[in-house]
């Protein structure tokens, strides 16, 4: 990370740590709960969302000086909605068992507070070299979680990742299975992503306790 | 900073930025429709043949399991032997069939629909695959029924743009999916579909000869629409397929 200064280097690090976007200032937390059953479309959510966090940032943060102050919201929404558009097209041509998967969901990155937060907060006030790697910090902070969150219910819950039975076959009782093991279908739940957000949230706090709030 | 608040900047500045975007999207949406397209048509291709019975179902696994998206061109010419075109009683054997938009269609008067019949052929016994679109709660629902020569169902898909979650978008899993298999469309020598029904007293669906299947629960209106469905589309079908049958 020679490439990057020191300040430059915590716009990245930052966010993947102690300024979590999801475990510490619980953005995103919807679609965190939402889309973490599997972890393939985990996997492609953090992607897109790197995609339209990092571009956009770098759009309006161009545009920052001419954004007219009294629309400048709707013209946050207007440069994610188009991006996310260009997402949602491309999914559709190239991945389409997949978009049909995510189906609403790409177009709720449009409604992902991660998104708004970082233009209204970081792109406005900074340059575009600074803020694209602001915006990749942050989603790389959100995809880090939605993966481990992923992981976990996909690994717990369908005894697969990525697809791939990795604890035997429950049918021919292979593997684990032929000891008795049962898959959890409760992970596949979405209250059980905010339990496991909690969990990492709480290991979290625990090894860094400079993060827990006072009361 | 004040050349930037004043309204005619505003307005100005709106103005360019939804013509550019504007500009951006259309040229995008262009330039990928052609691979959309390709798309679409191997899902419809998988759908029709997902209901003949032609697919990768694992027994006791309870997934629906497609023909994959490589093979499904091949798989598709190799057991879909004609195509026709019902217009007004009228049946014409068309290429077409395959590009004809169903919610399109559903929008004309009876007489000026083109219904489209898919005959396959799948170990030496003829199946009769019939496209169907109709209206579920919130949204359109649409789907495939496979019947052979004799009326008898052997397989069905459907598929829906929105119901809800855990209730009647449950019509496209397998379970229920699976229920249909086997189930008459005549009552007797009387035309009477299929009806998803509640309270039946055959949850197990062991009697095949009754019309009706099993309803999924908080499902009513759904329900409800994939029996319209069925039986409002299938009505049209039923003396076309009678008269393959005398004349084969």
């Amino acid at each position: 990370m020679a490439i990057l200064s020191k300040k430059d280097q915590r716009l990245i690090l930052d966010p993947l740590a102690d300024d979590n976007p999801i475990t510490i200032q619980v953005l995103g937390i919807c679609s965190a709960l939402a889309i973490t059953a599997q972890l393939k479309a985990s996997i492609v959510m953090a992607v897109s969302v790197l995609f339209v966090l990092g571009i956009g940032n770098v759009v309006i943060s161009l545009m920052r000086n001419i954004i007219p102050s009294k629309i400048r919201i709707i013209v946050q929404l207007i440069v994610v909605a188009t991006l996310v558009i260009v997402v949602d097209q491309t999914l559709k041509a190239f991945a389409y068992e997949l978009s049909k998967e995510l189906s609403v969901f790409v177009g709720l990155i449009i409604t992902n507070c991660i998104i708004m937060g970082r233009f209204e907060a970081f792109a406005l006030g900074n340059g575009p070299y600074r803020s694209f790697l602001d915006g990749i910090g942050n989603a790389l902070g959100y995809g880090v979680i939605l993966i481990i969150v992923g992981f976990f219910r996909e690994l717990l819950g369908s005894g697969t990742l990525l697809g791939v039975k990795v604890l035997g076959d429950p049918i021919e009782k292979t593997g684990l299975y032929s000891i008795g093991y049962e898959n959890n279908g409760f992970m596949l739940l979405s209250p059980m992503a905010l339990i496991v957000v909690g969990l990492i949230i709480w290991v979290q706090r625990s090894k860094n306790p400079a993060l827990v709030e006072e009361n | 900073m004040a050349k930037t608040d004043g309204n005619g900047y505003t307005i100005l500045f709106a103005t360019i930025m939804v013509v550019v975007v504007g500009g951006v999207l259309a040229g995008l949406a262009q330039g990928l429709k052609p691979a959309i397209k390709e798309n679409e048509r191997f899902e419809k291709q998988q759908n029709i043949l997902y209901a003949m019975g032609v697919n990768e179902n694992v027994a006791g696994d309870g997934g629906v399991n497609f023909i994959p998206t490589d093979k499904v061109e091949a798989e598709y010419d190799k057991y879909i032997k004609e195509a026709y075109i019902i217009q007004n009683g009228k049946v014409t054997q068309s290429d077409e069939a395959f590009t004809v938009d169903m919610k399109k269609q559903s929008k004309l008067p009876k007489n000026e629909r083109k219904m489209p019949l898919f005959v396959g052929e799948r170990d030496g016994k003829q199946f009769f695959v019939v496209p169907m679109y109709g209206k579920g709660l919130w949204d359109a629902i649409w789907g495939y029924v496979a019947l052979d020569k004799d009326l008898v169902v052997q397989g069905v898909f459907f598929d829906h743009k929105g119901e809800t979650p855990g209730l009647g978008a449950n019509i496209k899993e397998r379970y229920f999916m699976d229920d249909f298999t086997g189930e008459q469309i005549m009552s007797k020598t009387q035309y009477s579909g299929i009806t998803v029904a509640k309270g039946n007293n055959d949850p197990k669906n062991e009697r095949k000869d009754d019309n009706k299947v099993d309803a999924l629960a908080g499902a009513t209106i759904t329900g409800d629409g994939v029996s319209a469905m069925i039986k409002s589309t299938l009505k049209s079908y039923v003396p076309v397929i009678k008269d393959f049958k005398t004349k084969a």
